[in-house]
């Protein structure tokens, strides 16, 4: 398979995940949306110094990929292609800092690695929640959760309109990008002219397929003004969902989870 | 019911870039038929389609439009009694779910909410895709696209169904349940088309386009069994006719 195939199919996997009906999936996805940004907003408050008291925040998106039905492989794929990233921008940090942090076993650890190893234990938990969200709350209902908290209905209309026609158009490039790979024989005809033709050829589709489906919203009264019928409702699940989650992120927030259980266990 | 009929005198319409695509047609639908429209690849065809629900207006001639005549203060009354099917049905299902497209026409045509519901309901019941209502439209087969394209369109209740190249791409089995399901409907219909079988089993009369004109016009068996005037217009006898 091509790579731009896969990538395609990869996009699609993930929306045909966000159909699914587990509980998850059901919540309002104006919830799901404010207690993930709860989660990332708790996450990220931590100073940077800060690893054991992350810890327990893994919960969350473990408890989301169990109840939602999300293979771990697909969040851990994501992770990956962000993670280079990351592991770069705290590269430098175990270099600049090493006043030592604790000493384990006779073996200093530098408050720089300490840093590093909190910078990505932070960006495993808000890129694995964000992709969660996705991954279990359609597009469509993410749109109309922005447009709940007052995002412009012109811009959530654009955001709808780029997710239904990012397929169409994505499957337009394939079978172009195809067509070519099909008369394309080492590097004969995959220089830059050639990408230049494909280039031109999709945005003129792009533009002739804009004008049909303007014609087809004209043949359908359209005058200006998108009208939706979809109306989320908050429930009981959905309150218990928010009211529950940000209860936990906010005690985690308060308390030293682990510390107080390694002192419980030291105890007994 | 005089409000049905669609009549075009003497239309003209030329292109920006000088393509002279219609050059005088003529014809007149009335009430309840069923009529093909066929014709080379550039005849007109889409251009014609174009036409009726004023996509395009004619630079010379008119159009009539039920009771009215087509120009840009009629074109809302035209839009609400002709619906389009297109050809590609991913131009035509521009919303985020099923339910959605279906109920964007009958929502601009200020329906209530129940009513609008129950509409888009019966539509989707007709079609056979209620269970799909939830579905985002890329997730659908290419026969299911085609089949909430029409769902889409006959939400809005329109007098008259005009279809371009509605089998264009369907398997037997989808292409067949299409015909099945447009021989249901009672509208008065106007089908575009190259599958000119379809044509031999939804339609009663057919116009024959070339270059931008109406060519022949008549009953669609003695259109087709007139090989002269099909080869002239890039057009084969019908399967269904070669048989006998």
């Amino acid at each position: 398979m091509l790579n731009f195939d896969k990538e395609f199919f990869n996009i699609g996997h993930l929306d045909a995940l966000s159909y699914k009906k587990t509980f998850i999936h059901q919540i309002n996805p104006g919830i799901k949306l404010v207690v993930t940004l709860f989660f990332i907003v708790t996450v990220v408050s931590f100073s940077k110094y800060d690893v054991r008291q992350l810890i327990p925040f893994f919960l969350f998106p473990v408890f989301v990929m169990s109840a939602g039905d999300i293979p771990a492989a697909v969040v851990l794929k994501k992770l990956l292609v962000v993670s280079p990233f990351v592991l770069f921008a705290g590269l430098f940090n175990p270099l600049f800092d090493t006043s030592t942090a604790y000493t384990v076993s006779g073996i200093n650890v530098s408050r720089g690695w300490v840093s590093y190893i909190s910078l990505i234990i932070k960006f495993i938990l808000t890129i694995s929640s964000a992709v969660l969200l996705i991954a279990t709350t359609s597009f469509p209902g993410i749109c109309y959760a922005l447009e709940k908290m007052r995002v412009p209905r012109i811009f959530v209309m654009q955001l709808l309109f780029i997710y239904r026609y990012l397929f169409v158009l994505a499957e337009e490039a394939m079978r172009i990008v195809r067509a070519r790979n099909m008369r394309t024989f080492g590097k004969q005809g995959s220089g830059i002219k050639p990408f230049i033709n494909i280039v031109s050829i999709f945005l003129l589709r792009s533009i002739e397929r804009s004008e049909r489906i303007y014609h087809a919203i004209c043949a359908r009264g359209f005058d200006g003004r998108i009208r939706l019928l979809k109306n989320f409702s908050i429930g009981i699940p959905d309150v218990l969902f928010a009211v529950l989650s940000v209860s936990a992120f906010l005690m985690l927030r308060i308390y030293d989870v682990t510390e107080l259980i390694g002192e419980a266990a030291l105890k007994h | 019911m005089s409000h049905h009929i669609i009549e075009f005198n003497d239309v003209h319409f030329t292109y920006p870039d000088r393509t002279e695509a219609l050059k005088g047609i003529n014809f007149r639908i009335t009430h309840g038929e069923s009529v093909g429209i066929v014709g080379a690849n550039g005849a007109g065809k889409s251009t014609l389609i174009s036409h009726m629900n004023g996509y395009l207006l004619p630079e010379r001639g008119n159009i009539i439009i039920g009771d009215l005549p087509l120009n840009r203060s009629t074109i809302h009354h035209a839009r609400k009694s002709v619906g389009v099917v297109f050809q590609n049905p991913d131009d035509q299902l521009f919303m985020s779910t099923v339910f959605e497209d279906v109920a964007f026409g009958p929502l601009n045509l200020g329906m209530t909410k129940e009513s609008v519901i129950e509409k888009v309901n019966d539509a989707l019941t007709t079609v056979g895709c209620l269970h799909l209502k939830d579905k985002p439209p890329h997730h659908l087969s290419l026969g299911q696209k085609r089949a909430v394209s029409i769902a889409a369109v006959i939400a809005m209740q329109p007098d008259i169904l005009v279809m371009d190249e509605p089998a264009a791409s369907l398997d037997p089995k989808s292409r067949r349940q299409l015909i099945n399901l447009l021989r249901e409907f009672k509208h008065t219909k106007i089908i575009a088309s190259h599958d000119l079988d379809l044509i031999m089993d939804v339609c009663e009369r057919c116009l024959v386009i070339s270059g931008g004109r109406v060519t022949a016009d008549g009953p669609v068996k003695e259109i087709f069994m007139d090989a002269k005037l099909l080869a002239d217009n890039n057009l084969e006898l019908p399967l269904s006719l070669q048989r006998r």
